[in-house]
């Protein structure tokens, strides 16, 4: 009889040994990238995989997940379930969703291939390919659902294209970007640890809980297909701190400071979802300032609790960014509505209901500083003067978000605050002391920034005119503006059976032609 | 009848992406394939130089000497996307679940000669190795290659590698009633002995090489196009006259892959040889040298699989049907 092994033998079994151990070449050579940030790994073989998943376990599992998701999505064009919606203002999550979320997921895909390659140790380097694969899944199935929505809405049509050019696409863009061109161990905190790990839920929850609560169940089951993966990533993400921390003790502040630094890059892309989640979602599960509360001061603290026995604390600033969550939303959604004609989706005065929401949700800060703002551009509104900014925005260096956020920890929320840095005689702007902090540490990364502005200004983006750049961007005349009187609008009407003066000829109802 | 629902808006408003519009016309509907894989890859604006090669953009076109106007020229015959590419492997893997249980639970191995057994000890399992270091050259493709049409692929393929290594692995488990003495045997063959050495040698020169596809070419076509018919169309179909049949069973997953394989190298070397002359040239300058090397390099293992007097017309075979079946893609050598 042959003898018994349990999962985790049997596992440790099949991989047994499969390290290469190079003899020929170097191991500096092979394994080029392993060792230039300073991280020490004394051994490899201490790294016990978490998941112990074999690779025709994850054929089988994966195959399955998606023989369900693929059928929700099947059904759900077939029944043109986006009739079922709450609203088709909802919509615009999804723009935002696959302009800058979805080319995030691939670059995730390549990226933790490249630490499939350079990765010595035979349990992280599968671990690493493991998630490269399911990175390139979330890509893939994000686009097949939204395809549906693409076909019905507005503002979809080209998000890779869009991604690699519009100005409030390069605040995520440049977030990854900077993660990629770090060294490995730089880019497995920050996307598995900072973004999966720390702040994840701060993104599942408005998408995800945002789909649920506003009836686009297709959206909600591939956030769910997906959430099944990123239990995998999560772990990797906590293992691998650990597992650093563990080998030597010079790596500590090494780690630190990339968990300062990606803490930081990520909650800025955050603050973007924190607008959607408070002003776009028809129905909304919670408000990002509770969100931030459980999933981030409560959760997060309890977590760095437990990792302050190998020497970590909180990352810097987060008591920034827990004051900031009173006004972020409503910042970044007022500039938002301010540019919403160079944007590749909608944007909007919140209407009473939302307001009263909203002033309940944010006691301290709503109905003194940012209603009456509101209600200023309503009138203006009203009056044919609708409220917009026809410049140019000046961005951060680091983050690349337009200088909004304000001096909240000093007690000052109207004073919006500069930050400013020298480098080879030239100054520098940031939006804050974390992202001056990130610049001075590395001016001579962040230099290189392809701030979208700056390209503007130097010709680099179809031309000077908005006309011309927004052409470049792919965008369309009616992908972007003031929801109301949107083709968006007109469409949601028509398709709900209601016409407008807007509506084609094709959707006035049968009997109205029957009438005439 | 039912007006109300006459007089809904149903009708789409476009038929396609932008993105795949551009490849497949404004109102041809593209199919998932293409709307999984074309130019998803970031192309252009990047932010930073990467610290791990701060002379090349993030995703740079240059990091081989093949050139092609369009990286998307070249789509896989099978069209796998994520989940057409697992759906395929559930289904092998399932079949291959069912032979490893057939043949534990009815012994099959115990009929097996002693000497077919020390074959495969030999032959058969430190490619666990080779599968591994085929794996690593595969996610550097997938890293700093070029487009995603052959970027995923060369993702699914690694990850395909890491599979077939584990399921040698399975075998050796098999032999040994679940000890490790095959394995560990193995692994110290693969460091240590003669016959493997200038596999491994070369291997670890493939991963020192700067150019993707020349990885790609030494790698996927060539090493592959040696080994795997050796191996797999050859060694082990001969073991079942000698009562080894059960390998069959054991290694259908490997056999049925390379004949899936090839399809989709085929088309890449077909697509990336018509391309241009100097590209052809690259592409068959790559192969001769690797041929040369490697026609050496796997000599050693035909002696062990073929013995001595067999294993140079093996290898003189194999070489041939690689050679040939280059011709056809439009790669003389
Ligand atoms: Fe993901
Ligand atoms: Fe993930
Ligand atoms: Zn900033």
């Amino acid at each position: 009889m042959a003898k018994k092994l349990n999962m985790r033998k049997r596992y440790e079994l099949l991989t047994r040994g499969l390290g290469w151990e190079p003899t020929y070449q170097s191991k500096e050579k092979v394994f080029s990238n392993e060792s230039y940030e300073g991280i020490k790994i004394t051994d490899w073989s201490k790294w016990e995989d978490p998941f112990r998943l074999t690779i025709d376990a994850y054929w089988k599992y994966q195959a399955e997940k998606d023989k369900k998701l693929y059928a929700v999505m099947d059904s759900f064009a077939q029944n043109n379930a986006h009739l079922n919606l709450a609203d088709a203002t909802y919509v615009n999550a999804l723009k935002l969703f696959i302009q800058g979320v979805t080319p995030l997921e691939y670059q995730a895909h390549r990226g933790f291939a490249r630490l499939a390659r350079q990765f010595s140790g035979e349990g992280a380097q599968i671990a690493c390919q493991m998630q490269s694969l399911d990175e390139l899944r979330h890509t893939q199935t994000q686009i097949h659902t939204i395809s549906h929505y693409n076909k019905h809405f507005n503002g979809m049509h080209d998000p890779f294209h869009m991604h690699d050019r519009v100005w409030y696409l390069s605040v995520p863009k440049s977030y990854f970007d900077d993660a990629k061109s770090a060294g490995p161990f730089e880019f497995i905190t920050s996307v598995s640890f900072a973004f999966e790990y720390l702040l994840t839920n701060l993104l599942f929850v408005p998408f995800m809980s945002g789909a649920a609560f506003n009836g686009d169940m297709a959206t909600v089951t591939f956030g769910f297909s997906a959430q099944s993966d990123e239990s995998r990533h999560m772990t990797l993400g906590l293992e691998l701190i650990k597992f650093l921390l563990e080998q030597h003790e010079d790596n500590i502040p090494i780690v630190q400071g990339w968990i300062d630094k990606h803490f930081w890059r990520a909650y800025r892309v955050l603050a973007l979802v924190s607008a959607m989640q408070d002003y776009m979602l028809p129905e909304s599960p919670m408000s990002w300032k509770e969100a931030w509360e459980i999933y981030f001061v409560e959760n997060a603290g309890a977590l760095f609790n437990d990792l302050a026995r190998y020497g970590l604390r909180m990352p810097k600033y987060h008591e920034q960014a827990t004051a900031e969550a009173e006004h972020l939303s409503h910042q970044v959604w007022g500039t938002l509505y301010n540019y919403a004609h160079a944007a590749s989706m909608h944007f909007w005065l919140p209407d009473e209901k939302k307001m009263d929401w909203l002033s309940e949700k944010y006691p301290n800060t709503f109905d003194k500083y940012y209603r009456p703002r509101y209600e200023m551009w309503a009138q203006m509104a009203k009056e044919g003067k609708r409220f917009q900014n026809g410049g140019l925005p000046q961005l951060c260096q680091v983050c690349q978000v337009p200088m909004l956020f304000t001096e909240v920890s000093k007690d000052d929320p109207m004073q919006i605050s500069y930050r400013s840095s020298e480098f080879n005689g030239e100054k520098f702007h940031t939006c804050s002391d974390g992202c001056k902090d990130i610049f001075d540490h590395e001016p001579e990364k962040y230099v290189h920034a392809w701030l979208p502005v700056h390209q503007i200004f130097q010709g680099n983006c179809g031309g000077a005119a908005i006309p011309d750049i927004l052409n470049w961007y792919h965008f369309k005349p009616e992908d972007g503006g003031d929801y109301a009187g949107s083709a968006d609008e007109t469409r949601w009407k028509a398709m709900h059976g209601e016409t407008t003066g807007a509506a084609s000829s094709d959707t006035e109802s049968a009997e109205e032609k029957a009438a005439a | 009848m039912s007006l109300n629902i006459a007089a809904k808006e149903v009708k789409p408003l476009r038929t396609n992406f932008g993105y795949t519009a551009r490849r497949v016309g404004e109102n041809k509907p593209a199919s998932r394939y293409q709307e999984a894989v074309y130019d998803i890859q970031p192309t252009c604006n990047f932010h930073y130089p990467p610290s791990w090669e701060p002379d090349k953009m993030l995703f740079d076109a240059s990091r081989t000497a093949i050139v092609m106007q369009d990286w998307y020229s070249f789509t896989d015959p099978r069209q796998y996307y994520y989940t057409t590419y697992v759906a395929a492997r559930a289904k092998q893997q399932e079949v291959m679940d069912s032979n490893f249980e057939l043949i534990e639970k009815r012994n099959l191995l115990q009929g097996v000669p002693a000497a077919v057994l020390q074959q495969i000890r030999e032959v058969l399992i430190p490619l666990r190795h080779l599968e591994y270091g085929a794996n690593m050259n595969n996610q550097d493709i997938c890293d700093r290659g070029y487009g995603t049409t052959i970027t995923s692929l060369a993702s699914f393929n690694g990850f395909d590698r890491i599979g077939m290594a584990q399921y040698l692995s399975r075998i050796a488990l098999l032999l040994d009633e679940n000890e490790e003495t095959t394995l560990l045997a193995a692994k110290t063959a693969w460091l240590d002995a003669p016959v493997w050495q200038p596999l491994r040698h070369a291997m670890e020169d493939t991963f020192v090489l700067d150019d993707w596809f020349e990885i790609m070419v030494a790698q996927n076509i060539v090493l592959d196009g040696l080994i795997y018919p050796l191996v797999y169309e050859r060694f082990i179909p001969a073991l079942t006259a000698q009562g080894g049949g059960t390998f069959l069973m054991l290694t259908q997953f490997m056999n049925e892959w390379y004949g899936e394989t090839v399809r989709w190298t085929n088309q890449l070397m077909k697509v990336t040889a018509a391309e241009s002359p100097a590209n052809a040239e690259l592409l068959s300058a790559w192969t001769s040298q690797w041929v040369a090397r490697l026609e050496q390099a796997v000599l050693p293992l035909a002696q062990l699989a073929f013995g001595e007097n067999a294993a140079a017309q093996q290898v003189a075979e194999v070489k041939q049907e690689l050679l040939a079946r280059l011709a056809k893609q439009g790669i003389k050598v």
